[in-house]
């Protein structure tokens, strides 16, 4: 069946199986393979599109659900080149690290944003309890947001200055270290 | 090695550079192994055993041939050399054969739920998925072993040829008995933990094509490129006719060390010529990809009335499950850290790994260090609640330090600085909370651990980086080094940069190919930074000094004058200066190498002999930790949330201290999984944890506001005297929570997971929890 929608502000008009997921739609006749397949079944979030603006595991949405909607990938999120200032966020605060969960997790991100569900650091993890990411330990992420949302996010590029720094103590010990380690100047 | 020295000294190393994996990854660019695709490409998927343990009576592939759409089908008899043997080292003599068994695809047996039987490989998913219905599998069940102690029993089934015992490792340092009877006290303990899984976000997959000169070139999740090798020995090809690239991998953990997808797509690849992907589903990642070992420990633990640590007497028994993988190594793991980071001058460690019909046990971040941390820790706790001492006070006692040698015989080179890890570790805590509730306590628990980094020094382990700069000053890293997450790329870029000036975002870095890149070895064993990061520097030395030769002729100094900075050379406290491309031009006009290959070699040792005599080096050396946990639990449900965490560790010299707490903040992240939530569930060794809403891992909000506290001895055998930090931070989480509990509500748990049901009917034993 044909499924028209906007697809990362761009019309796009789909033929696929009536019983293909939103997913399967956007990695294998989109070609937009920045949506990832962790689970299949709605749980880890690896998946999540905005469809008009709310964040959805596309696994577990029917291609032809979206018939007629808008659809935003990560790579939507882009503003004439510009990345999302929430990527921005999770550059400096070291929020990425294998990045298979980060599409998703910005994903929901931005939405939490948007619905002023990000007020506190527990309500961020809150509005990320449907994202897994098993690299991080998520307290970077949570600073990415909570940075963004305070319109504090370090920006990304060379010795970009990471939120909450490293606190690092010097030991004892023969042939102690020299200074410890200070970043290019910005 | 070079002469000159490094005379910017950590300008671009230990800063919080932002890693230019993360630029691509953040806006959904990169390019993941299921990501990958080819024209013309099958689509291959594996049928699997549905029983734990059964005969194959017959596998009927007619109808799945038949199939619209299916290209082919193959069995164990159609995979040129089906049987992989992997060596099992250790003292395996009685065992039998030195050499361990398992096969590509099943052949007449089949040992666990989940093994593969057939491959499919069709022109479609749909296809595939049609043919692998179609496959009919005649079983006869036979009696399923899903019990490690039964697996001992003479009479119990035996899975492989040379009898259950997979491996064992036996020491006896000191007078054990004569320290038991002249202890104060005596303190003995049992501890079980249970299987986790990986769980990596980025499930298997790879693509596999048939290039030039017919070299079987095999993209996939790995995190061991060397595993061309396997694949033509499978494939009965030179070993030089197959190449494994590893791109950007979403996480590995132990998980993609030994091969997943790559056999299969290596026989589809060769015996078909078309391009060819597998990617697993979540529920075959979960039933039928290795698993942590669940361990059993028992504890005997003297000491004297100032809590000094005099005998430990350890036996441990390992689920290895049904085929040996790396449950030898993992074994030694645990026999070399079975009495943590303690001066322990009497130990009797007994540790066997055995078969049984579960899913195979194998790598995963910790490796046998991670488990021993609840058997060791929680004496140490029995023995401060003995005592009378606080439990911290009682490890300060105890540790290990610089110069000391392990029960096995390994001598600790570098400093251990626990002291200064615990101090720091103190500065950070806040008072503990109130409880949040009347029917709600809490508590604080410690727990401090050793891990290796690095591989068996008998491995004589090594690692190749070429490096070369571009004529027009750009500088281009070639390094086969898998990245499964970690920074292991970006690190290395961060290495070239303090040697050579060049700022990073002019370093591109070219990672995990086994045919185009040097070999550097595996992301795994905490090794990657030490060995590969090694590697580039001794390269960036090797190319710097080639470089200075030149500029300093140019400019009438002696190369000692010179400093690299990012737009070129620059002659010390002056101002003349050459830019690099100039620079280049004058080698290349002078017939000087703007590049080179350079191979890091780990330092040697003998090898393990099986007489118990035996004593020695096994590794190159270790990280140290010390975290503290604070936890409230609620009296009724018995639920535990963790309130506070702070985790500290000795890395010598951070090269990137943002991923650094990374490591460890993730690390703490999938401890308090395995602590709290984590469990692979078997029923007569049916797998019943098959999806993400039945294996439980963290979530943001059962994971707590982790602080990690980077301490740096400036002591490490890695590059600028770092240490590895993958592995160390996943040990002490489980037995930190323990603690906690014990002081917040008076129990003792011994048994992984501490889930609710178990705290609350440990609670109701001993009275209420009041």
């Amino acid at each position: 069946m044909i499924v028209e929608l906007t697809l990362n502000g761009s019309p796009a008009r789909l033929e696929v199986p009536a019983h293909w997921t939103l997913l399967r739609m956007l990695r294998d006749a989109a070609g937009r393979t920045d949506a990832k397949h962790g689970c299949g079944e709605g749980v880890c979030g690896a998946c999540a599109v905005l469809v008009d603006d709310v964040a959805v595991n596309s696994c577990s949405l029917l291609a032809p659900q979206v018939d007629g909607a808008s659809v935003e990938t990560v790579a939507g999120l882009a503003r004439e080149g510009e990345m999302h200032p929430l990527q921005e966020a999770m550059l400096g605060s070291g929020g990425v690290q294998c990045g298979f969960c980060t599409p998703g997790m910005v994903i929901s991100a931005v939405e939490a944003i948007r619905l002023g569900a990000a007020g506190s650091d527990e309500e961020i993890r809150h509005s990320l309890a449907g994202n897994l990411c098993r690299c991080t330990g998520y307290g970077k992420i949570v600073a990415a947001v909570a940075a963004h949302r305070d319109g504090s996010a370090a920006a990304g590029g060379f010795a970009g200055a990471a939120p909450g720094g490293a606190d690092r103590t010097e030991a004892g010990g023969e042939g102690a270290a020299p200074a410890p380690g200070v970043g290019i100047g910005p | 090695m070079s002469k000159v020295a490094v005379d910017q000294a950590h300008r671009v190393v230990g800063s919080e550079l932002v890693r230019h994996d993360a630029v691509e990854k953040v806006q959904g660019k990169t390019v993941f192994a299921a990501d990958f695709s080819l024209p013309r490409m099958l689509h291959a998927m594996l049928k699997r055993s549905e029983y734990a343990h059964a005969r194959l009576v017959a596998v009927d592939v007619s109808a799945a041939e038949a199939v619209d759409g299916v290209v082919a089908v193959y069995t164990a008899a159609d995979v040129p050399n089906n049987t992989v043997w992997v060596d099992v080292p250790g003292q395996t003599l009685e065992v039998g054969a030195l050499k361990a068994r398992s096969n590509v695809l099943a052949d007449e047996l089949v040992r666990y739920h989940g093994e593969p039987i057939a491959l499919v490989a069709a022109e479609t998913e749909d296809a595939a998925l049609a043919a692998l219905d179609a496959i009919v599998v005649d079983y006869e069940p036979l009696p399923v072993l899903d019990d490690p102690e039964r697996a001992l029993d003479p009479d119990a089934p035996q899975l492989h040829e040379a009898g259950n015992l997979l491996a064992h490792w036996e020491l006896e340092e000191g007078d054990v008995e004569a320290a038991f009877a002249g202890a104060d006290v005596v303190v003995e303990g049992e501890y079980q933990t249970q299987f986790i899984d990986h769980a990596y976000l980025e499930p298997e997959a790879g693509v596999a094509w048939r290039d030039t000169d017919g070299v079987i070139t095999i993209r996939a999740a790995t995190q061991v490129v060397e595993h061309f090798r396997d694949v033509a020995r499978i494939l009965e090809l030179p070993d030089n006719k197959v190449r494994v690239i590893a791109p950007y991998i979403g996480g590995g953990f132990g998980g993609k060390e030994d091969m997943t997808v790559e056999p299969y797509l290596g026989i589809v690849a060769a015996s078909t010529g078309r391009p060819v992907r597998m990617v697993w589903s979540r529920q075959e990642s979960l039933i039928a990809r290795q698993n942590r070992h669940a361990v059993r420990m028992r504890y005997r633990t003297a000491a004297d009335a100032d809590g000094r640590l005099l005998a430990h007497d350890i036996d441990i028994l390992s689920d290895g499950g049904a085929y040996a993988l790396l449950s030898a190594l993992v074994l030694l793991y645990s026999t070399t850290c079975a009495v943590g980071p303690y001066r322990c001058p009497n130990a009797r460690i007994r540790c066997r790994t055995v078969y049984t019909n579960h899913t195979p046990c194998s790598a995963m971040r910790g490796f046998g260090g991670m488990q021993v941390t609840l058997g060791y820790e929680g004496q140490m706790d029995r023995l401060a609640g003995e005592l009378g001492l606080d439990p911290l006070e009682l490890r300060r006692r105890n540790f290990l330090e610089k110069g000391d040698v392990l029960p096995i015989g390994q001598p600790l080179e570098t400093a251990v600085a626990l002291p200064a890890i615990a101090d720091a570790v103190l500065e950070r805590l806040e008072p503990l909370p109130e409880p949040g509730g009347p029917r709600r306590a809490v508590g604080r628990g410690f727990a401090c651990n050793l891990q290796p980094y690095g591989r068996c020094v008998w491995l004589n382990d090594w690692a190749s980086a070429w490096l070369g700069f571009e004529l027009d000053g750009t500088l281009t890293i070639r390094i086969a080094v898998p990245d499964i997450g970690g920074g292991q790329a970006s690190s290395l870029v961060q290495i070239a940069s303090e040697v050579l000036g060049v700022a990073p975002e002019r370093i591109t870095i070219h990672i995990g190919d086994s045919a185009l890149n040097p070999l550097t070895g595996t992301t795994t064993a905490t090794r990657q930074l030490y060995m590969s990061g090694n590697a580039v520097l001794e390269a960036a030395r090797e190319l710097r000094e080639a470089l200075a030769g030149v500029a300093a002729g140019l400019l009438e100094v002696e190369a000692e004058e010179l400093e690299f900075r990012v737009d070129g050379v620059r002659v010390r406290g002056g101002d003349r200066e050459l830019d690099f491309r100039t620079l280049l031009a004058a080698c290349a006009s002078v017939n000087v190498a703007w590049h080179v290959l350079a191979t890091y070699r780990a330092p040697k040792g003998i090898p393990w002999q099986a007489e118990e005599s035996w004593r020695g080096r096994v590794f190159p050396d270790f990280t140290y930790g010390c975290h503290a946990v604070d936890v409230e639990v609620d009296l009724d449900t018995g639920q535990v949330r963790v309130l506070g965490y702070v985790a500290g560790h000795d890395v010598g010299q951070a090269i990137n201290p943002q991923s650094v707490e990374g490591q460890i903040e993730g690390a703490v992240a999938m401890g308090l999984g395995y602590a709290l939530s984590e469990r692979v569930v078997f029923e007569e060794a049916q797998n019943l944890t098959a999806t993400f809403a039945q294996y439980l891992i963290p979530t943001a909000v059962e994971v707590p506001a982790i602080e990690s506290v980077v301490v740096e001895s400036g002591e490490g055998m890695g590059p600028f005297n770092a240490r590895g930090i993958g592995e160390p931070p996943i040990g002490p989480p489980a037995p930190a929570v323990a603690a906690a509990i014990r002081a917040a509500v008076g129990i003792e748990l011994t048994e992984l997971p501490f889930t609710p049901e178990r705290v609350s009917a440990a609670i109701r034993a001993a009275g209420g929890g009041r």
